[in-house]
């Protein structure tokens, strides 16, 4: 592998185009197309009694109204369980429209499709369904006391109870030295990307071809379930995955109802239909995470070296499971982070309540788990009155331990055998890029202000890039241009910049001549996904793959051209050339017009690769097993995930008078292995650092009691603005996965995983009373701080008068 | 969230507007927009007419005298908030203006406007009555200036007719021997304030102080000047106990709860905000005193 791109910091190509109005997102797709709009149910839980839909039939503009009666076939059955598993027991999926009940609030009953969307909303507001109102479940801990179910066959709201342990928990908790035993909570936020979810149909009938636009994470499954839903054959669906204003997660949910409804009725009005969701739309009826009540056990020694860890979660999976138990699996499996825990209990009970479906979100249930863990740290290192790093520090799994097998089993269905990586080495750059041992003295300098100043940390481990496969495809024309592509989709990661790094290092090629096209199942039927920091693992290794498969091939036809031998040549910058020997090379367009024997010349350069232009008669043109062009397709399937780690600080500083909470250092050491682009991957932990501050600090999806979502809009949920999120420092470390050929481990998610965790522990430290629940707010800290139950820890009596 | 169909109007004077507004039963006069259009698209609010004034000349004037400052309807935050004459009369302007929302909103949204919405979260209204301001309001029968106490009535609710135009806010100047100060905790930079608080402390001859005033954002209904003179009167500027005034504010508010604080926390919030905004208030009204 050449190393001329690979590693360098190359400016994003896509960035002049996205960022100057060029993007080509879902809603700049389709400008004549007819407008869908929904009524959505106004009632969290709710039997439907009626659905009259005459006052819209005289709306001007109006097209069309569907409501469940009109579905057909597989379409009139619930959505699919993506993921099915042996303890999801008693999983529910919704219909495309509403079957008599609804279970949240936002969940669709009617599609109305008009001249355009402003015309759709007024015969949306015109229909009126009755609703019987039943008994509604927010929250874990009304859906765990089960005083009413969700689904009336599921009394006691558990749709799973997800188990695993690596020992006897109980017997090694009552032998050690110490235990603890608390409760914590973690709420609820969402994704938010700026771009909503979205599709745009068009059914061409003389061609019977359906082409889709969708803002997706996962164009070639939504063809797929298209195809199975629609009673297609597979070729007569096309899905794309266009320009895609982010996704963090929501958008590799498939398939979505209006995936399924929009195609629907554009083939049954025979006209492009387009459905863009608004922001409230998204808020009530796209998907949240991150709510679970967590019950931690530990058993530690004097040293603080945990010897038993036993934790039970109650995780909210909101109305349905169409994404199974993916994050309660996540959650229970990465808690363990890169500690050594000798004796590991964890039950996951998945609980339904009648709010917004609970599918993965950036971190996907890492965040919680790196909470409790974390967490746990913090109290064993109050409890015995050591520093919160020491005691870290101590239960590290050391570099001589790789791979190391924790004995759990991943999301994927492999194990959780962690394949490199250096804990210690991690701890010690957070150390000092945090200045963890100075703190005493920042401390002291911000009481001087007036202000109390606190610093925390949490560390993580993060499986990446999970299987089943992805594919790249690798062409270069005979212009010279190298067309890639992978049917993994891309949402703003900057994959038209590092898969083209990557290719531009293995083929020996010029950047400039790379054009990466992702998420088009024209281009690339068979892909998984982009979800799981998996993309650079997966679709990169598949794509090196590919291309040094086309490197090979063009070394093949080089070589006899030049009469020499294959070993002896190399390519660069577009030309192959033997090496030592000035003057006798081939440019790799030529290469390729020559991949492709022919008998039509169209222009000059083909005229090299027409019949008479040829001369070797004792071989047949394409020889056998061989085939015309320079183009290789190759997959890349891995054994089991990587596992890419970090360390994150925080130093947060309080003003004891009003309690707001002043983020005033944020370090970060990430170590994803061989990186492709570290500029990306410092904006990928930018990005998550955000999103992580987000729910710490900011983010909470405040439902009532009636399950309405009380701040369903971007005035009332405060998602940061740049001006919350606190400077960032960043130090690397690369300890290479050995499991994939360019030794590289995801990077999409980490910035966001131990946000809350870090936070936590520095307000804490900060005021000296415990948090037990995040995110945290100013109201919140007040309220805390006048509590006379809330617990007091030992960093209280570092307290000398300034505050409460 | 598409609004749902209204007419649209386009006057190009305020007869003429008011004649639409008369006229069409249910009419809302539109200006920088940037609390109705997002009502609109909600469907929270759904006019049969918006009379859109922003061609209608003559409105876009910031008038200074020494009397106090006079705002069109059609001037912008971002004007008012860089505008030298009216800062130099009555300093609280800019700086409540520069806690409204953020650049993009205060180059749309206008000063008048905010104050016609009647938004107790807005902080223009409690400008408008810390400094004992007035708006001028036309009407088919005439025009005629109402005073702030006799403008709002509610939250999102004045005492106007339907068919009127606020066509100024008139800011009286900041009396002699007086400064003031304004602050604002709020939960993202640029976001509605959780708890504002305005204040104009006046001193005597003698550096002693003879009144305090207040008025806060997010905290209660309607605006309110609230006198805490009773705290600190008399006493010279340089030993007054703000943290005395700011304790008598807390027991002079109603705050309400919501998703982003409770009650007791702003209340809290009034107290410490007060005794901030007092502090820096007396040392302009310091400045403003001949020793």
């Amino acid at each position: 592998m050449t190393t001329k791109l690979f590693g360098e910091p190359v400016r994003r190509r896509e960035d002049a185009r996205l960022i100057t109005g060029r993007g080509r997102y879902l809603d700049d797709i389709g400008a004549g197309a007819l407008a869908a709009a929904f009524v959505r149910s106004p009632h969290a839980h709710a039997r439907i009694v009626d659905v009259d839909v005459d006052a819209a039939l005289d709306v001007e503009g109006l097209v069309a109204i569907y409501t469940y009666e009109d579905l057909t076939g597989p379409l009139a059955e619930p959505l699919p369980v993506l993921i099915p598993h042996p303890q999801l027991h008693a999983p529910r999926t919704g219909y495309p429209l509403a079957n008599g009940e609804v279970n949240h609030v936002g969940e669709p009953v009617v599609m109305v499709v008009a001249t355009d969307r402003y015309v759709a909303e007024d015969a949306a507001e015109r229909i009126a369904v009755t609703y019987e109102e039943l008994p509604v479940v927010v929250g874990v801990d009304a859906s765990r006391a089960a005083q009413h179910a969700v689904h009336e066959e599921i009394p006691d709201n558990v749709a799973a109870r997800h188990h695993q342990e690596t020992g006897d928990v109980e017997p090694a908790l009552a032998a050690a030295p110490h235990t603890l035993s608390f409760t914590q909570y973690v709420e609820r936020s969402a994704c938010m990307p700026l771009e909503g979810k979205g599709v745009h149909a068009r059914w061409d009938a003389d061609d019977r071809s359906l082409r889709v636009h969708t803002s997706t994470q996962a164009s070639t499954s939504v063809r797929a379930a298209i195809a199975a839903k629609l009673q297609l054959s597979l070729d007569e669906v096309e899905v794309i995955a266009p320009d895609v204003g982010g996704g963090f997660g929501v958008k590799i949910v498939h398939p979505w109802p209006e995936e399924l409804l929009v195609p629907m009725a554009a083939i049954a009005l025979g006209r492009e239909v387009k459905w863009a969701e608004d922001r409230r739309e998204h808020f009530i009826s796209s998907a949240h995470e991150r709510q679970q009540r967590q019950e931690v056990s530990v058993g530690f020694d004097d040293d603080g070296r945990i010897t038993a860890l036993d934790v039970h979660i109650w995780h909210d999976n909101g109305a349905y499971t169409p994404y199974g138990i993916i994050v309660p699996i996540v959650t229970a499996t990465q808690l363990v982070g890169p500690y050594v825990i000798p004796v590991y209990r964890v039950v996951v009970e998945s609980v339904y309540t009648n709010t917004v479906i609970v599918t993965p979100y950036r971190g996907a249930g890492r965040p919680q788990g790196c909470f409790a863990m974390e967490r746990t740290m913090d109290r064993i290192a109050d409890a015995l009155g050591l520093d919160r790093a020491v005691v870290r520090e101590r239960n590290l799994i050391q570099p001589d331990q790789f791979p190391y097998d924790h004995h759990l089993t991943f999301q994927d269905g492999r194990p959780v055998i962690y394949d490199s990586g250096d804990y210690p080495a991690l701890l010690e750059k957070l150390k000092a890029l945090v200045g963890w041992d100075g703190v005493g003295a920042l401390r002291d300098d911000a009481e001087a202000r007036g202000k109390l100043l606190g610093a925390g940390m949490a560390l993580y481990v993060e499986g990446t890039g999970p299987g089943p496969y992805e594919g790249g495809h690798v062409q270069v024309l005979g212009s010279g241009k190298v067309l890639v592509s992978t049917g993994l989709t891309t949402q703003g990661q900057g994959h038209e910049t590092s898969f083209a790094q990557i290719v531009a290092s293995e083929l020996g090629v010029p950047i400039e001549d790379v054009e990466v096209t992702t998420g088009d199942t024209r281009r690339f039927p068979y892909a998984v996904g982009t979800f799981a920091s998996r993309a650079a693992v997966m679709s990169g290794n598949a794509i090196a793959l590919a291309a040094r498969g086309v490197r090979e091939k063009a070394l093949r036809i080089a070589a006899d051209v030049l009469e020499a031998d294959p070993g002896d040549l190399q390519i660069e910058d577009g030309v192959v050339q033997v090496r030592g020997t000035p003057g006798a090379s081939i440019p790799l367009r030529t290469v390729a017009v020559l991949s492709n024997p022919l008998r039509y010349a169209f222009d000059e350069a083909a005229k090299q690769a027409t019949q008479f232009a040829t001369h070797d008669d004792t071989k047949p043109p394409v020889a056998p097993g061989d085939a015309p062009g320079l183009e290789h397709r190759d997959y890349y399937s891995p054994l089991r995930s990587t596992f890419a780690s970090g360390a994150h600080a925080a130093v947060v500083e309080i003003d004891p008078a009003t309690w707001e909470i002043d983020v005033v250092n944020y370090a970060v050491v990430h170590d994803c292995g061989n990186v492709v682009n570290p500029m990306i991957v410092e904006g990928q932990v930018h990005g998550g650092v955000a999103q992580g501050v987000g729910g710490a600090l900011y983010e909470r999806m405040a439902y009532d009691a009636d399950g309405q979502l009380q701040n369903a809009s971007f005035m009332d949920f405060l998602m940061p603005y740049a001006s919350e999120v606190p400077d960032i420092v960043i130090d690397h470390q690369q300890t290479p996965s050995p499991l994939n050929p360019l030794g590289i481990k995801g990077a999409g998610e980490a910035g966001v995983i131990p946000g809350s965790a870090a936070l936590a522990s520095a307000i804490e430290d900060a005021v000296g009373r415990r948090i037990t629940s995040m995110p945290i707010s100013p109201t919140e800290l007040y309220d805390l701080m006048r509590s006379e139950t809330a617990e007091r820890t030992a960093a209280l009596d570092r307290r000398t008068g300034v505050g409460a | 969230m598409k609004p749902a169909p209204f007419r649209y109007a386009d006057p190009r004077s305020v007869p003429e507007a008011l004649e639409v507004l008369a006229a069409e039963e249910g009419a809302k006069v539109l200006a920088g927009g940037q609390s109705l259009l997002p009502l609109l698209s909600m469907r929270l609010a759904a006019p049969a007419t918006l009379v859109d004034l922003n061609r209608v000349p003559g409105l876009d004037t910031v008038e200074v005298t020494g009397d106090g400052v006079r705002v069109g309807a059609l001037v912008r935050h971002a004007g008012l908030l860089t505008h030298g004459g009216a800062a130099r009369v009555q300093p609280l302007l800019a700086r409540a203006t520069a806690n409204v929302a953020h650049p993009a909103i205060r180059n749309r949204g206008t000063t008048v406007g905010s104050i016609a919405h009647a938004d107790p979260a807005g902080e223009m209204t409690s400008v408008l009555a810390l400094t004992g301001g007035s708006v001028t309001v036309a009407s088919p029968s005439g025009e005629r200036v109402v005073g702030w106490r006799d403008l709002f009535v509610g939250p999102l609710e004045t005492s106007l007719p339907a068919a009127s135009v606020v066509t100024s806010a008139f800011f009286p100047a900041l009396p002699p021997r007086s400064g003031t100060a304004f602050a604002e905790v709020a939960r993202r930079r640029g976001d509605y304030a959780v708890c504002g608080a305005g204040v104009v402390v006046t001193l005597d001859e003698d550096r002693r102080v003879a009144a305090v005033r207040a008025s806060y954002v997010s905290v209660g209904l309607t605006p309110e000047v609230h006198d805490l003179t009773d705290a600190v009167a008399g006493s010279p500027v340089e030993k007054a106990d703000w943290a005395a005034a700011g304790a008598l504010a807390r027991t002079l508010v109603e705050p309400d709860g919501d998703l982003h604080a409770s009650a007791d926390y702003r209340r809290l919030l009034v107290g410490v905000l007060t005794e901030r905004t007092l502090t820096s208030a007396a040392d302009e009204a310091v400045e403003r005193t001949p020793a």
